[in-house]
């Protein structure tokens, strides 16, 4: 059975790493978000060259892993392990979110954009008033997976010492050598983060499938 | 309606799957306690050493050959010839500071010789030969550093570690307004302390001896602070291994031969 002599123990250590967890994916949901949604932008606007540079970014950031980003901007900027692994996660995360937003506008329809620009709107307020709050309701599923995604691999924070939940926990684990059980807490951590925000989606979804 | 409804079944698959795990971890436990470990190294004619692939001087994989060189390798194929002559080979497999432990209990491994130091903490959870090396902690820092000593890691500073090491815990006991930050193994702790996220890297000082080895900017300082006495550790409960291990131990150190691995290896 599950020894839970170690939550008790160590329950300040949790609760540290459960904090420090949180607060990095919300800062880089937030910012990959912004990050992501610019570079979908980029992609699809009508100049050769950003479609250029927003097609650069998502294909080299997504096709490395993303330890390899962490490591990268643990070590090359004057960062603590926490801000690395922020950065590090917004700049992977970000091309996939933009992947999942691009694919939402070009879903809808291009007769939308045609007639808004006939109407005399330019091009960004066509995008910004008519072809985005459309895409987003498309795009709400792919970008909750991102997002569950993220806070998952925010415990790669651990490998730079960010003080996230899984670097508490190997700490727990080598104070404890309850491996196993450590573990099994530092996924039910996670379970906390994940599941609220699964439900989250879930229910955005229903709301704007209603709106419809 | 639908909503709870959802929440319970998410609910309810989490604890099943968290009680199956749990189901697993004891199913592990209890495998493989019935056996000698010493019987079956005899009857299978070889021992597996659970061995460092990251630390200089003691284990080492050399990229060009594959091979795992160090201290601690030389010493478990003397002890393995010194045991049982010709008639057992010795094999190797990678263990960190975290995996050792289990890797032992789940019978993967029959003696972990891996820069391991003997405590009280760890003697509940394995059985540990003599000392087969005297360590001790000490401090490596970039040379010009303002660090001389432990004295110096006050309030603001910053010590970098590996997880799973006695260091890591000693570190948080002799200064204790320093800020502790653990990689997972020696090289990334060297990168950082190398990249500058901290002021001096702690753990023994025969491990630092290998790294100042590698990069001479760097260097140690303020002597040790700690005694490690390294043992090899076997699963609980397998006293006869443990004998052989101490007999051979004797006469490697009564012979030269042992003298004669560790100046091979270790310098200073």
């Amino acid at each position: 059975m599950l020894d839970f002599s170690i939550l008790t123990n160590y329950t300040d250590l949790f609760l540290e790493g459960l904090k420090i967890t949180i607060i990095v994916s919300l800062i880089a949901l937030i910012c990959s978000f912004i990050l992501g949604t610019l570079i979908a932008i980029m992609r699809i606007a009508p100049f050769k060259l950003l479609n250029w540079v927003g097609t650069a970014y998502v294909e080299f950031i997504r096709n490395i892993p993303v330890l390899v980003i962490v490591f990268f901007t643990f070590l090359v900027g004057n960062f603590g392990g926490m801000i690395a692994g922020t950065i590090g996660l917004t700049i992977y995360t970000a091309a996939f979110i933009a992947e999942a937003i691009r694919a939402g506008i070009l879903s809808v329809p291009k007769g939308q954009m045609e007639a808004a620009r006939s109407t005399g709107l330019t091009y960004g307020q066509a995008m910004r008033m008519v072809i985005l709050p459309q895409a987003i309701k498309i795009v709400i599923p792919p970008l909750g997976n991102q997002f569950i995604n993220l806070v998952k691999n925010s415990s790669l924070l651990a490998v730079v010492a960010g003080g996230d939940l899984m670097y508490q926990g190997d700490l727990i684990s080598a104070m404890t050598y309850a491996t196993f059980d450590t573990y099994i807490f530092v996924g039910l951590f996670y379970l906390i983060i994940t599941i609220p925000l699964s439900l989250g989606v879930n229910f955005l979804e229903k709301r704007m499938a209603r709106s419809n | 309606m639908f909503k709870t409804k959802n929440f319970m079944k998410i609910a309810l698959v989490s604890v099943m799957a968290a009680s199956f795990l749990a189901g697993c971890g004891g199913d592990k436990d209890s495998k493989g306690n019935s056996k000698d470990v010493f019987a079956q190294i005899k009857e299978d004619k070889k021992i597996v050493f659970g061995v460092k692939h990251d630390t200089r001087l003691f284990g080492l994989k050399n990229p060009s050959t594959g091979d795992v060189e160090g201290f601690d390798i030389d010493l478990s194929k003397a002890l393995t010839e010194e045991m049982f002559g010709d008639d057992v080979k010795p094999e190797y497999i990678e263990v960190t500071s975290k995996t050792r432990v289990g890797l032992l209990n789940n019978g993967k491994v029959d003696a972990v010789v891996a820069t391991m130091t003997i405590n009280e903490e760890r003697k509940k959870e394995v059985d540990f030969t003599d000392v087969y090396f005297d360590a001790g902690q000490s401090l490596l820092v970039k040379k010009g550093s303002k660090v001389k000593g432990i004295e110096d890691l006050k309030k603001g500073t910053k010590v970098l570690a590996v997880k799973g090491s006695t260091s890591a815990i000693n570190i948080r006991e002799k200064a204790p307004e320093t800020t502790v930050l653990e990689f997972e193994n020696y090289a990334e702790a060297f990168t950082a302390l190398k990249s500058g996220k901290g002021d001096a890297l702690t753990t023994d000082d025969s491990i630092l001896y290998g790294m100042a080895e590698e990069d001479p900017s760097y260097e140690l300082v303020g002597g040790t602070f700690t005694e490690e006495p390294y043992g090899i550790a076997v699963k609980k409960g397998n006293k006869e291994l443990v004998d052989e291990l101490n007999k051979a131990l004797k006469s490697l150190k009564e012979s030269g031969k042992y003298d004669e691995i560790k100046d091979k290896w270790i310098k200073n």
